[in-house]
């Protein structure tokens, strides 16, 4: 075995596959549509992949996927995430399908898992609430027993995609009598049911998301994940399917827009931007991280492939790419002057003003899917073997 | 892909491990400031040999990739080798590109016995090579002067310079002594791809240097305590090692990937050996303040080692030039490949 870069080329025939599709299904109909409403779910897009075999390549063929390995479903995802498609919907369905798979009962697999593969059904998370985020094991939405059902009752933030949704998957408080982790218990809570309101919710950065109400919301024990006051374990093994995601992907779109800029613009001396060093110096910084952010989600997949469970290797990943896209976007709106602060919609605005919308969208990715400062808690107790605080 | 070094390379990296380990303690690094050169380490490293593994085998040497380079000079980072691996290297494979009968003779003189060739990185100005790494203490001197690549003896022409990484630069002065190897548009490629691999392996050093410094610095955090709790407990020093320490991780992918692509993905060898050390320079730089400011005032003083770190991971790629320039020239090489179309 020598040393090699290259994804190889199972994953080179998947990502021209999904450059193609993407041509064809990722019309401007459908970035008008994300735009105007700021949800990142596309239901024709969603059936779309269903139907190309771009949703769940990943997944053994006797679920509908084609069992391809880490490698060549990053390279698929990694175009996905550069293109800036609406995939958010589907990743959520996916990993809780793929906890069902692991850890549901026979029955929730047969019922829940074919259509979350055939792009039936979208599954959002219900994690965060308004005093537990970080903290999530600290969540107080309550489910009691009542016969064959449970009655739940609660609040959750950040439930985003719930108006699109068939089910959440809830993480619910089943015992306050022992310590904080050992009394969890997940749920697939239908969502068309009485008792549970969506409120929108709109952020910095356009996206819809929700805050969702439990009132005497009931659900049957068969639609339990897991075991009562097993949450803890589920929510572990689901984190583990997020390990191998792609990173960098809005950081590219962003430096590619930046350096056709470059390379079409003048200064007031009629000077092309592209040589003035200083657009250079911040050019190269931006993609020099990229090239970064991209080999460490890379190093997931390639861990993974190897047969072991990334760890800090995934917070790695996720730390660096956010905090990247955070200093980039602030860097290229300097970059751009006092142009840079022109929005879409501005017809005198650079690429549609993708580096003042990405200035915005980079404030939740340092957030959700476990915060910066989470992150760096992993990386220094688990990877440098430093003391808790 | 494959991050793993190979089984060969895995021997060579255990071999010069091994002897940096044993070669090149701390006390020797301290012994050679300040000049920061070694005669006696230089002439054990290129019994190792460091100069030969750089030379194709026609050459003499044993044809080595940049890549396990790479992986030399991370060790040679990591200690803070009191010698000139990095110019020495890129010097011997500029000779045995040029080819010709003046740059055979010169390699003959690199190759053996005490005489040191070392290679400037910028072309003269006003008529002196500034900054010539290992200016001070080499006998022979390869540089480009816009028209030719040619070398020269150094002979009581350095001036060396003080400065904070105690390295032994000098500024020389060019004589009509110099001896033309390559002249036009060949001469500047072989400068240009020399360059290039200065940068990835000035990287590789970079992510050596990195490495260690967090090594010190969460040593000493486990260990120091303050409030009754290891230092290390609180989230202002940890959160600093995390990002550092990714950064780290960071910098030893994308330097591999660099030596990698002077092989395998040619088309952006040159791109990638740029981005790569001034993101590996940042990093190092950042690393090696972070864990001198977790020793607190200790790490002021020059009795612990962290300072012999941060002083170099600003100094040795500062040689080339700041971190932006290296940004800048690896965005040239993009912009242009996009012009083409790429």
């Amino acid at each position: 075995m020598t040393m090699d870069f290259r994804l190889g080329e199972g994953s080179d025939a998947l990502r021209d596959e999904a450059r193609r599709f993407l041509d064809e299904h990722f019309t401007d109909d459908v970035r008008a549509r994300m735009h105007h409403t700021g949800v990142h779910h596309d239901w024709d897009f969603h059936k779309a992949r269903v139907d190309h075999g771009m949703l769940a390549p990943g997944w053994p063929e006797e679920y509908g996927g084609q069992g391809r390995d880490s490698l060549e479903v990053l390279a698929l995802a990694e175009e996905f995430q550069s293109a800036g498609a609406p995939t958010y919907g589907g990743s959520t369905t996916l990993m809780v399908a793929n906890v069902i798979r692991h850890m549901g009962t026979e029955e929730q697999k047969r019922l829940i898992v074919p259509q979350a593969l055939g792009g039936e059904i979208i599954i959002v998370l219900g994690f965060t609430e308004p005093e537990a985020g970080s903290d999530v094991a600290s969540a107080q939405t309550r489910a009691v027993r009542d016969g064959d059902e449970w009655v739940i009752n609660g609040q959750k933030m950040f439930t985003t995609n719930a108006q699109e949704a068939d089910y959440v998957f809830l993480l619910t408080r089943t015992n306050s009598e022992v310590a904080k982790h050992k009394g969890l218990t997940t749920f697939l809570v239908p969502l068309r049911q009485p008792g549970v309101e969506i409120q929108p919710v709109f952020t910095v950065s356009g996206e819809r998301t929700n805050l969702t109400f439990y009132t005497d919301v009931r659900v049957s024990d068969s639609l339990r994940i897991g075991e009562v006051d097993g949450g803890w374990e589920v929510m572990t093994v689901g984190l583990t399917f997020e390990r191998s995601l792609p990173q960098g992907g809005d950081s590219r779109r962003l430096l590619r827009a930046m350096e056709q800029w470059a390379l079409t613009s003048v200064d007031d001396v009629g000077r092309p931007k592209s040589e003035d060093t200083d657009v250079q110096a911040r050019l190269g910084r931006a993609a020099a991280e990229i090239e970064v952010s991209t080999l460490l989600a890379r190093r997931c997949a390639w861990v993974q492939k190897s047969g072991t469970l990334p760890g800090v290797e995934g917070s790695m990943a996720k730390l660096f790419a956010t905090e990247a896209l955070t200093r980039q976007s602030a860097d290229f709106m300097d970059m751009l002057g006092p142009d840079g602060i022109r929005a879409d919609g501005d017809p005198a605005a650079v690429a549609n003003g993708i580096a003042e919308y990405s200035y915005r969208y980079a404030l939740g990715t340092t957030t959700y899917g476990g915060t910066s400062e989470i992150q760096r808690n992993i990386i220094a107790q688990r990877g440098l073997g430093l003391p808790r605080s | 892909m494959d991050l793993n070094p190979s089984g060969e390379q895995q021997q060579l990296v255990d071999a010069f491990a091994a002897f940096y380990a044993k070669e090149c303690p701390v006390e020797r690094v301290r012994a050679a400031e300040p000049s920061g050169h070694d005669a006696d380490f230089w002439v054990s490293l290129r019994k190792m040999g460091a100069l030969e593994m750089a030379v194709d085998e026609q050459s003499g040497g044993w044809g080595a990739s940049l890549l396990d380079m790479a992986l030399v000079a991370e060790q040679h980072g990591r200690h803070l080798g009191p010698a000139p691996l990095i110019e020495g290297q890129v010097g011997a494979r500029v000779l045995a590109r040029a080819g010709g009968l003046a740059a055979a003779e010169a390699l003959g003189r690199a190759l053996g016995g005490p005489h040191l060739t070392t290679i400037a990185l910028h072309p003269p100005r006003g008529g002196v090579l500034a900054l010539v790494p290992a200016g001070a203490v080499a006998d022979e001197v390869i540089f480009f002067d816009g028209n030719g690549l040619k070398c020269m003896p150094v002979v009581d022409r350095a001036r060396p310079t003080s400065n904070i990484g105690s390295m032994p630069l000098a500024d020389i002065a060019i004589e009509s002594t110099a001896v033309e190897l390559l002249s036009g548009e060949r001469a500047e490629r072989v400068f240009e791809q020399a360059r290039d691999e200065w940068l990835v392996l000035m990287a590789n050093a970079l992510v050596g240097i990195g490495t260690r410094s967090i090594e010190l610095g969460v040593e000493y955090a486990k260990e120091r305590r303050a409030f009754g709790v290891p230092i290390g407990s609180f989230q202002a020093v940890a959160h600093g090692f995390a990002d550092a320490a990714t950064a780290i991780e960071g910098s030893k992918l994308i330097a591999r990937e660099a030596a990698w692509a002077a092989g395998e993905d040619v088309a952006r060898a040159t791109e990638l050996a740029c981005l790569s050390c001034g993101f590996c320079a940042e990093s190092a730089r950042e690393a090696s303040y972070r864990s001198l400011h977790y020793h607190g005032g200790y790490g002021f003083m020059l009795e612990f080692d962290i300072q012999l770190y941060f002083r170099r991971a600003r100094a040795w790629p500062a040689v080339f030039g700041e971190p932006a320039r290296m940004y800048a020239r690896g965005t040239a090489d993009r912009l242009s490949a996009m012009r083409r179309g790429g």
